[in-house]
């Protein structure tokens, strides 16, 4: 079985090297400031213990107030899961760091996110539209989009 | 002198036989040598996202057999075991096997297509694609009498599945599980050692292991190139902690072993079907759901190992009768990352064959 690691013991281990870095730990949930997304997710990627060499899945949620990035880790190796996330503020331009040059995986993911719910991830290498067309208005996954 | 060469932009698609779908690779070529490559895809996009939204949990369901419409059932199984994880609903023992079967079943047709659809772009025009539609179409009679329909089945639901099988279906299905295993061996023979296959297949196309993983590739893709990573036995869903069977891995990383891994997993498939057939209890096949369903506010990842690799649903409830966000995470979306490492360096006709060994289906892709 893939373990879910509970988000409060890898808080505490994040805490260790980024003592600013997590806003909030539940579950198997953590959440960490979108500034310091790209140090977090580098320091899981590399660390022995938890070796995070697999990006299962990104997505991204609405929530009106901010939208909130969704980041699933596997390790292949330890077998285990983690659900990393992180949210940014503001309708017009969102902004959150690219993790591209961690996991190219999230390559493709990333554009299609930016192209639907309107988020930039900054340090992407080609972040044009993946689904939809060149000059398409607006973001179709925002909630206020009809 | 030196003679001056431009490097040439060949459009292939969106419309073209062996692109299987709506798909375009913006390839730039030096000579025959295909030096930069660009997937460009989304004209297919139909947003099922979005509608999964405006609609009930139970009638999400039809919209996930659109999205890859070689394996509905799989589709169907994957959303349901999210939905079920998200309001913590039982399955009863029956349905588990059921269901297990027609996953199985499934993998078996999706692999026979992607097979078959891999030669043809070998080459071996029609010919062995029509031999893989054969036993296919047996397949689809199978789920012709449990659902009704032949493409989008629409058979599982929250807490079970749709109806029981028909009487006649077990021996029907005894009957295939018997065959199937000799039709595989005369794939083998045709196949598995002619010379031209192997020489257009072998050492092209390689994904090393560690560009495989960092790209989160998944599935046939991900075990051809040498990662043991199957979901069915590393985080075992419904009941396949029961079943015995091997995770076939490839050695290279090519599109031989991304031919041979498929034909081997159509070999496991039919051991846990076998197994599944002779263990499957008789009783409810459902369990007591309401058609509409309102999961407590919360997020689940269900996912499972679909013919193409990993399925996931990302389920976001607010406690509504709707999902407030369903996300898919698509296999064939994410096996297309490499593509543009696994081809470059190689001629258009081995572009063609590098795409075909991987087994994408538009429909997951653009969604």
């Amino acid at each position: 079985m893939t373990i879910p690691l509970s988000g409060w013991e890898v808080a505490k281990q994040i805490a260790k090297r980024f003592p600013d870095a997590v806003s909030e730990a539940y579950g198997y949930f953590v959440l960490v400031k979108s500034e310091s997304l790209f140090e977090v997710a580098q320091y899981l990627k590399s660390s022995p213990e938890f070796d995070f060499d697999y990006l299962t899945n990104i997505t991204a949620v609405d929530y009106y107030d901010y939208f909130e990035a969704i980041y699933q880790l596997t390790s292949l190796k330890h077998n285990h899961s983690l659900v990393l996330k992180t949210r940014c503020y503001g309708r017009d331009n969102p902004t959150l760091p690219s993790i591209v040059r961690l996991w190219r995986g999230a390559d493709f993911q990333e554009r299609e996110i930016h192209d639907l719910m309107g988020t930039t991830f900054k340090g992407h290498p080609n972040l044009k539209p993946i689904v939809l067309w060149q000059g398409f208005k607006g973001h179709p996954l925002r909630k206020d989009y009809l | 002198m030196a003679l001056r060469t431009e490097s040439f932009v060949l459009n292939i698609g969106p419309q073209h036989p062996s692109t299987h779908g709506v798909f375009r690779m913006r390839a730039t070529l030096d000579g025959e040598v295909i030096v930069d490559l660009e997937p460009v895809f989304g004209y297919l996009h139909r947003g099922i996202e979005k509608l999964a939204e405006e609609r009930t949990y139970t009638g999400v369901i039809p919209l996930t057999d659109r999205l890859d419409y070689l394996a509905s059932m799989s589709n169907n199984l994957a959303y349901v075991l999210a939905v079920e994880k998200l309001a913590g609903i039982k399955v009863p023992e029956r349905a588990e096997y059921l269901r297990v079967i027609m996953a199985e079943l499934q993998r078996i047709a999706s692999h026979l297509i992607a097979v078959g659809a891999f030669l043809n772009d070998c080459g071996a025009f029609m010919t062995p694609i029509l031999y893989m539609i054969r036993e296919r179409e047996k397949i689809l009679d199978l789920f012709d009498m449990v659902s009704g329909q032949r493409l989008t089945y629409n058979y599982m639901r929250v807490g079970g599945v749709s109806q029981d099988v028909p009487d006649e279906f077990l021996p029907a299905l005894d009957k295939f599980v018997k065959e199937m295993p000799g039709w595989i061996d005369e794939y083998d023979q045709l196949l598995a050692e002619n010379e031209i296959l192997l020489a257009r297949s072998k050492g092209v196309g390689i994904l090393s292991k560690e560009l495989a993983i960092n790209v989160s590739a998944s599935g046939p893709v991900l075990r051809a190139s040498g990662v043991k990573w199957d979901i069915r036995k590393a985080d075992p869903y419904s009941i396949y902690g029961r079943f015995e069977f091997e995770i076939p891995t490839g050695m290279v990383g090519d599109c031989y072993d991304r031919y041979w891994v498929r034909v081997q997993e159509m070999r496991q498939s039919l051991r846990i079907i076998k197994q599944a057939m002779g263990q499957i209890p008789s009783g409810a096949v459902r369990s007591e759901v309401p058609h509409i369903i309102r999961p407590p506010v919360g997020e689940a990842y269900s996912h499972i190992e679909a013919p193409k690799g990993e399925l996931g649903f990302y389920l976001v409830s607010d406690n509504s009768i709707a999902p407030y966000r369903c996300h898919i995470r698509a296999p064939s979306l994410l096996n297309l990352t490499a593509l543009r490492d696994m081809i470059i360096g190689w001629k258009v006709a081995d572009a063609i064959i590098i795409f075909g060994s991987i087994d994408i289906c538009m429909g997951e892709i653009d969604r």
